[in-house]
């Protein structure tokens, strides 16, 4: 029994940052051990927000289980329908047109830019900047309508489904895409301006919330956290999925460790998933969006296991199927679960004003830790 | 040595400030450049696109027929139990029982537009409108019957 409020026998100061805290960006709860404003320990309090997503996807079928899992990392809720389309097609053998494949890659990247657009919006006010907020949501603002166009909705769309997507792209998409990505290229360099190169705010990231490559890995991060640190984990680069290992980009690494280490993996991978999406717009090929698969889905008895880079870090799926049309059992191997196991680590020794810093680069998801 | 470093510093400092100082003044004097999106009070000229998701509906025709057989394909493919098919027994003109809708119940409460009951419909019955605005002052009004009274099916759809 963790005691919530007051003092321990120590002398220690207790305290609760969440569930209902505007820097904790959703239903986080945080127990803070205080020794005067250096932080002693965090322990993460979760099941706010669980809605048993695992256990809900026993009873539907392979095509209906996709969607539920938009809702559990909503800002890249395309790729975490990618990855359960690829678990449903490596089990059932499914070859996926190449069309097909290269939509999704621009999606999951057109996804990515806007996951990151947001995290970089909402971890600067969370730090005190306001504006750079509104300059973020501006250029969100392009790339959901270009998703609402296409997909149908701007943030859960549900366009993959087992053997492609869903629909053939909007006419108009490869147009306003190349719109989008030369406004892009100059709205990027008023990000460095704004925010990066702010002396306070580098002050407030620099040398704060320090993870060696040695514990990123014992921890389990993945994405951004882990590339902050030199950990090469991209499973772009690592286990090429789709039409990745055709394009070319450069997987992200900073070797500091710190707050600021990790701001810049996210910045500068922003500019690779351009230069992604700038190599295949204009060579999308011709053919099926679909492959033709049967009207009911049975995945044969056994388990199958696939992973994904998404804008967090490596989204697993793992199915045990026992040949019936739903699976037996789903498990999902969230990024911002073992992303958040380090914040303890982080934090400790830290003061705790600095603690919104660590959080913020991080890139915390609540329902994706939860699901 | 330590002062050189300490004055290049705040030097630095000044000019980070400015730099990003300079981009609010841009906006500043830049009006034009400021996108502010009012909520779209213009329903009758607003042009949501085409695919855009806003709920279920069925289509009819003039003549009040829709295109429904009733094959319950819909209430199988929904994740959610949204769509409940309530058939029944029509006689036709040569006194032989067809299976056709009572009512298509459509709870939009349940409804989480995925789209999956659209693709799934073999007879394209039923179609995504882009409404958007669903709030009612009653939970009962969100539960809908699709087909109108008294429509039929229309000729030629199995």
């Amino acid at each position: 029994m963790v005691e919530e409020l007051g003092t321990t026998t120590e002398g220690d100061l207790i305290i609760n940052v969440g569930p209902q805290h505007p820097a904790t960006h959703g239903v986080l709860h945080l127990v803070i051990t205080l020794n005067g404003e250096t932080i002693k320990k965090v322990e993460p309090h979760l099941g706010y927000i669980h809605r048993s997503i695992e256990k809900m996807c026993e009873s539907l079928t392979y095509r209906q289980f996709i969607y539920v899992t938009s809702r559990m990392d909503y800002l890249s809720a395309h790729i975490n329908n990618h990855a359960c389309a690829l678990c449903v097609e490596k089990g059932m053998q499914i070859e996926v047109p190449e069309r097909a494949q290269v939509i999704r890659v621009l999606m999951d990247e057109l996804t990515r830019i806007a996951s990151h657009e947001l995290w970089w919006g909402a971890m600067a006010m969370d730090l005190g900047a306001f504006t750079p907020f509104f300059h973020a949501f501006r250029e969100r603002e392009t790339i959901n309508d270009i998703m609402e166009e296409t997909c149908g909705a701007r943030l859960t769309m549900n366009y993959m489904v087992p053997g492609g997507v869903m629909a053939d792209l909007h006419p108009d998409f490869q147009k306003r895409v190349k719109a989008f990505i030369s406004l892009y290229r100059s709205k990027i360099k008023e990000y460095d301006e704004m925010l990066t190169g702010n002396i306070i705010f580098q002050n407030r990231m620099k040398g704060v919330g320090y993870l060696s490559p040695e514990d990123a890995i014992s921890y389990g991060c993945s994405g951004p956290a882990a590339r902050g640190s030199g950990v090469s984990c991209d499973i772009r680069k690592l286990y090429p999925y789709e039409v990745y290992n055709k394009v070319q980009f450069e997987e992200v690494l900073e070797t500091a460790g710190d707050s600021f280490a990790r701001y810049m993996v996210r910045i500068r991978e922003m500019n690779q998933s351009v230069s992604i999406i700038e190599q295949l717009i204009d060579n999308i090929p011709e053919g099926d969006y679909q492959a033709k698969t049967k009207a009911v889905l049975k995945l044969p008895k056994g388990e199958f296991y696939t992973r994904v880079e998404t804008a967090r870090g490596e989204l697993g799926v793992y199915i045990v199927s026992e040949g019936a049309t739903t699976p037996y059992r789903i498990k999902f191997r969230s990024p911002g679960f073992s992303n958040l196991s380090a914040l303890d680590h982080m934090a400790r020794g830290s003061k705790l004003g600095d603690l919104v810093a660590m959080m913020g680069t991080l890139d915390l998801v609540i329902p994706d830790i939860d699901r | 040595m330590f002062l050189v470093k300490y004055i290049k510093e705040v030097f630095g400092a000044i000019k980070s400030l400015l730099v990003g100082m300079r981009r609010t003044l841009y906006y500043f004097t830049h009006h034009k450049e400021i996108i502010t999106q009012q909520y779209p009070d213009n329903r009758e000229t607003l042009k949501l696109p085409d695919r855009f998701k806003g709920e279920v509906v069925m289509p009819h025709d003039a003549n009040n027929e829709h295109r429904c057989t009733g094959c319950t394909a819909c209430e199988l493919a929904c994740p959610n139990g949204t769509i409940k098919v309530v058939t029944k027994f029509d006689i036709t003109p040569e006194g032989k029982k067809k299976k056709a809708i009572d009512k298509l119940v459509y709870h939009l409460e349940l409804c989480t537009m995925c789209n999956l009951c659209v693709i799934a419909c073999p007879s394209d019955a039923i179609v995504m409108d882009q409404t958007f605005e669903h709030s009612v002052f009653n939970r009962a009004e969100l539960t809908k019957v699709l087909n109108k009274p008294g429509s039929k099916i229309m000729d030629g759809v199995e």
